[in-house]
């Protein structure tokens, strides 16, 4: 079977999880996304540049977070993984302790605002489509862009890099959100 | 607020990353509140960080299920979004602030300009700059890298006119001179990873041995 398609319904199925996590508690459902995503954190801490034990920690406090703060998870913004990694991405900044990372003001939905259907497929599968997206890339290419988050690269470092694909990245995103937007309208 | 001139993607690659400086954080941040096309591109690079995290794993130690699932007590509710109050500033820079731009304790650089530092840790420095109606910024001259946030008023230099929400990210490839729009001051964040260079009272040519 091809890998995409294997991709495209897990990740589907993850914010099926996560959202038995944020609106009955499913510890059940809570097991399974730890199973899958524990590992992702502790490795994606180790490759920047924490070591083994402290990564299982952080691991450890990323998921307690996804649990505590369940009620943040919003499927029509973003997939599980990429929200899974902006707790990864702060509990580094936590434990290097170099410096307060100031968050943007966040959009007010107002109470009634209903998430569209739609708009959390997509946010669901567009993991999936990056890790395809970035799989089809050349090692080079693909080594640089995770330099990038894994904190290898100062922003002067990725604006002198002129080897890092982000246009290609962006536009194959868009390519793909186009075609689904047609397939659905 | 119409924006034209936004931050560029190897700034909000390195934030997503959470690999900025806090002062030039605060700056992304600030205008990511002003800057829906921003916030857009922002999520992106998240969601490319997402697909990073994803495609790779480390195994765990035994028992570390039973360990999480421990952990477990009860989630936090979700809180109520608190209405913001009136005020004249986006949230980010508010923390650094607090009140309005009026409470702000400004020095003097002479020739009308004021600037106020906020408190960042090191590596780079946020400030406030205040730019009297057609004056020019004095004695500008950069090293490394400098964004500029205009929150009030307007710039114009060299490369084009900036507004409030505009953001001019500039190297040092860049000299240019930003003189306040004739129509009222100017007041701008800006952040510089590069020691501070324009100082009144100092004289430009001494600066490199006061590490100013
Ligand atoms: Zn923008």
């Amino acid at each position: 079977m091809d890998k995409n398609v294997i991709e495209t319904v897990t990740e589907t199925d993850f914010t099926a999880l996560m959202l038995a996590v944020r609106d009955r508690q499913d510890k059940a459902a809570f097991a399974a996304l730890f199973q899958h995503f524990a590992p992702r954190v502790k490795g994606f801490l180790m490759k920047s540049g924490t070591d083994a034990a402290l990564a299982e920690d952080c691991a450890q406090d990323v998921m307690t977070v996804l649990w505590n703060k369940a009620a943040l998870f919003d499927p029509a913004r973003a997939s599980v993984a990429t929200w899974v990694f902006t707790i990864a991405r702060n509990r580094r900044i936590d434990v290097a302790r170099k410096a307060r990372r100031p968050e943007p003001e966040a959009l007010d939905w107002g109470p009634d605002s209903e998430p569209d259907q739609a708009d959390i497929y997509e946010a669901g599968q567009e993991t999936a489509r990056l890790v395809a997206a970035m799989a089809d890339l050349p090692d080079k290419q693909r080594v640089l862009i995770q330099r990038a988050f894994y904190g290898d690269l100062s922003h002067s470092e990725i604006a002198a890099e002129t080897g890092l694909p982000l246009g290609t990245i962006k536009s194959r995103i868009r390519l793909a959100l186009d075609r689904l937007r047609q397939s659905m309208s | 607020m119409s924006i034209r001139h936004h931050l560029s993607d190897p700034m909000l690659i390195a934030y997503a990353a959470g690999n900025l400086p806090e002062a030039f954080s605060l700056v992304v941040a600030t205008h990511v509140s002003m800057c829906d096309t921003c916030r857009a591109q922002l999520a992106t690079f998240e969601a490319v960080g997402g697909a990073v995290l994803a495609a790779e794993s480390a195994a765990l130690s035994d028992g570390a299920l039973e360990a999480a699932m421990a952990r477990l007590g009860a989630p936090e509710p979700a809180l109520a979004m608190p209405k913001p109050k009136h005020t004249d500033l986006p949230a980010p820079l508010l923390d650094y602030i607090g009140g309005s731009l009026a409470d702000v304790k400004w020095r003097s650089l002479g020739m009308g300009v004021r600037q106020a530092i906020l408190p960042t840790s090191k590596g780079a420095t946020a400030r406030l700059l205040y730019i009297p109606a057609g004056q020019a910024v004095p004695d500008h001259g950069h090293r490394g890298t400098e964004l500029t946030l205009v929150l009030q008023g307007a710039f114009c230099d060299a490369t084009d006119r900036f507004g409030p929400g505009d953001v001019e990210v500039a190297t040092e490839e860049l000299e240019h001179t930003p003189v306040a729009s004739s129509d009222g001051a100017c007041i701008c964040l800006a952040a510089t990873d590069a020691p501070l260079r324009f100082n009144a009272l100092i004289p430009r040519l001494l600066q490199p041995l006061f590490r100013i």
